[in-house]
């Protein structure tokens, strides 16, 4: 086993939420955005992180990037503590490890041209290249994403959805990271583009030797991208595992539920497959239930439930679930 | 799919190899602005009011304070708008021409306006951009600052300057300089805190653009639309703020002049059958708002995001 490329322990996230009601001096309500998230991932490995919307995935991913204030550790390859660094310090790791936007359109400044967009993180971080060799590496990169290098005086509105969110890849390949943060890359395209978008994801992670954490709000995405996949609910792991385990053994009901809602190409399974419902909505973040966060909408919750579930272990597949070492069949 | 870069890459030699050029929004917005009808009714008006402010004096056959005796006296009678004695536009009641005299005034009411238009574009952008980027306490202070001084009856706090430190033409631009950036700064910060929550700033923060660079690549620019807008908006405005105040008497003082005090004078006149004298100041005032209204509103549509 290799040296992790980036190892996270125990982040938190906390907000504090005044409500306008509150007086001055009342303390801050506490919304637990991410409560204790762990993983290790190595290098070239791709971890997936999944959970329906309001869940946490992307605070956890701008806490990584130093984008909010989090507790915990997050351990760079180097042995850093990216948590533990200064604004300045920061700048270094941060040509290391870029980010691609969940809304195309919105994550580029629509008063720049496609070129000055790119070369942003070049400029940032590679101050001292020549304007003429910076053009160069943008078309370059342009062209390694499937875009004409040609279009780099455009201007982000007169390029469709799909070519917008190759732009963004662009944008972040072009100091060529050791990670790529996905938040959520394809869920504001449409199906048909979605599978452009990832397959170009695939091709760069195979050839570029990337290491790539992606968040998708549903599991079928995720499904043949990652080597991990960890789901989240209410800013808590419940599971996580190697990606052909969890798909093949989810053993948290959580887990258990998302999967049986995703459709299955073979129609003979499909037809006989039990969705198995969700119950009742999401809880605010902002009062989880006691003891097990998805108490209130498990189909086998017990009066055991209402103390918080340790992580059980079997392998290195961690489920927070009290039923999950008895066996019980989904 | 995988995309096929073999294909890609002969599909980029078949099409030109040429750059494409790019529409950016502001030339979208130009091509907006420039067919809208209106506007450019508006700005035509803008020009001629303009030129006329500029060159007028060229033209004029008298001075702005000469007082032709010819006339004097017999305002009524003799000094009616005439190409005869070079007053084209007649003579005030002390028999001064009111061509030069309307010149005059249109000079000083674009001057009150743009001036303190172009304060409310420096403070209030300032103030309001720094407001909105570092938010928390500072901002909320700072709005609140504002607040305050929006609910004192600012007409009144002017009079009673104009008429404590006596009336003169700083006065009147420190006056109007003064409300004039309340408004604009609540728009701008505003505007900067809806930028700040797009996407976009926040992949800037994520690359490690450093926040000056932030705020003059990616907030100025976005802002940029709201401002001119407003601006624009805002010196039919504070002409209409001066006219009021030299219609009760308090703006410039004699010899100078605005529209305001002109009109003032015309109505005052009126009854004596000397009609000119409030016709042409009110005409030239009459077009200087619509014009200004009419261009900002052209300006309002042609940068509005939403319709893109
Ligand atoms: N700046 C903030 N201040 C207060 N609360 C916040 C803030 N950002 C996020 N939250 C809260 O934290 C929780 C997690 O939000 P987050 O955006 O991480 O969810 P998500 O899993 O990315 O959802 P989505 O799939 O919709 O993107 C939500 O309840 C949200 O309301
Ligand atoms: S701990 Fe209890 S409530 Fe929570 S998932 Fe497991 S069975 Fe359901
Ligand atoms: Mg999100």
């Amino acid at each position: 086993m290799s040296r992790p490329l980036i190892e996270a322990r125990d982040v938190r996230v906390t907000f504090d939420i005044r409500r306008p009601s509150d007086l001055p001096w009342t303390p801050p309500a506490q919304l637990h955005a991410v409560n204790g998230v762990s993983f290790s991932l190595e290098p070239g490995q791709t971890l997936g992180i999944v959970g329906e919307s309001g869940c946490g995935k992307s605070t956890l991913a701008r806490a990584l990037i130093r984008m909010l204030p989090a507790s915990g550790q997050v351990i760079w390859e180097d042995g850093t503590d990216l948590l533990t660094l200064s604004p300045r310090q920061m700048l270094k790791y941060r040509s290391q490890i870029q980010m691609i936007f969940q809304d195309p359109l919105a994550s580029l400044n629509p008063r720049m041209t496609v070129g000055d967009i790119i070369a942003e993180p070049l400029r940032t971080h590679r101050p001292g290249m020549s304007s003429k060799e910076r053009k160069e590496k943008v078309r370059s990169v342009m062209e390694r994403v499937g875009l004409l290098p040609n279009q780099i005086n455009r201007y982000p509105h007169e390029f469709s959805g799909g070519q917008c969110q190759r732009i963004g890849i662009a944008r972040a390949l072009v100091v060529e990271p050791k990670l790529l943060i996905c938040d959520e890359p394809v869920s504001a395209l449409d199906v048909s583009i979605q599978a452009q978008v990832i397959g170009l994801l695939e091709e760069l992670r195979r050839d570029l030797g990337l290491t790539i954490i992606f968040i998708a709000h549903d599991l079928s995405v995720v499904k043949h991208l990652s080597d991990e996949v960890m789901v989240l609910y209410l800013g808590r792991m419940m599971e996580k595992a190697c990606s052909d385990e969890l798909f093949a053994d989810p053993r948290h009901p959580y887990t258990q539920a998302l999967l049986s809602a995703v459709p299955i190409p073979d129609p003979k399974i499909e037809k006989t497959k039990q969705v198995i419902p969700l119950e009742g909505d999401l809880p605010s973040p902002m009062a989880p239930p006691k003891g097990c966060v998805f108490r209130t909408r498990c189909p086998k919750t017990q009066a055991v439930c209402e103390t918080v579930p340790e992580d059980r272990l079997r392998g290195d597949h961690h489920t927070a679930c009290h039923l999950a070492d008895q066996g019980v069949e989904a | 799919m995988v995309i096929d870069s073999q294909k890609m890459k002969s599909l980029a030699e078949a099409t030109s190899r040429e750059d494409v050029a790019g529409r950016s929004l502001w030339a979208d917005a130009r091509r907006r602005f420039f067919s809208n009808k209106a506007a450019m009714f508006g700005l035509v008006l803008l020009v001629f009011v303009t030129l006329f402010a500029l060159f007028g004096n060229y033209i004029a056959q008298w001075s702005n304070e000469e007082i032709d005796f010819s006339v004097m006296g017999m305002v009524a009678e003799q000094g009616g708008p005439s190409i005869a004695n070079g007053h084209y536009f007649g003579t005030d009641d002390l028999g001064r021409d009111l061509f030069a005299r309307t010149v005059q005034g249109t000079q000083i009411s674009l001057a009150v306006g743009i001036i303190g238009s172009a304060i409310a574009v420096v403070v209030g952008t300032i103030y309001g951009a720094t407001a909105g980027y570092f938010g928390g306490r500072l901002d909320n202070f700072m709005m609140r600052a504002v607040d305050i001084l929006l609910a004192i009856p600012y007409m009144f706090v002017l009079i009673l300057l104009l008429v404590m430190y006596g009336r003169s033409i700083t006065m009147l631009f420190v006056g109007v300089g003064l409300i004039s950036w309340l408004e604009m700064s609540r728009i701008v910060r505003g505007q900067t805190l809806t930028l700040k929550g797009r996407e976009y700033i926040e992949a800037a923060r994520a690359i490690g653009v450093p926040a000056p660079v932030i705020i003059r690549r990616h907030i100025l620019p976005n802002l940029i639309g709201v401002v001119t807008v407003f601006a624009t908006l805002l010196v039919p405005n504070m002409i209409l703020t001066e006219s009021f105040i030299s219609f009760l008497g308090l703006g410039v003082q004699e010899p100078m002049t605005s529209l305001g005090a002109l009109i003032s004078e015309g109505s005052g006149t009126i009854s004596y059958g000397t009609l000119w004298q409030l016709a042409f100041p009110l005409l030239f005032f009459v077009l200087t708002l619509f014009g200004f209204f009419f261009v900002g509103d052209g300006l309002r549509d042609a940068l509005d995001p939403k319709d893109r």
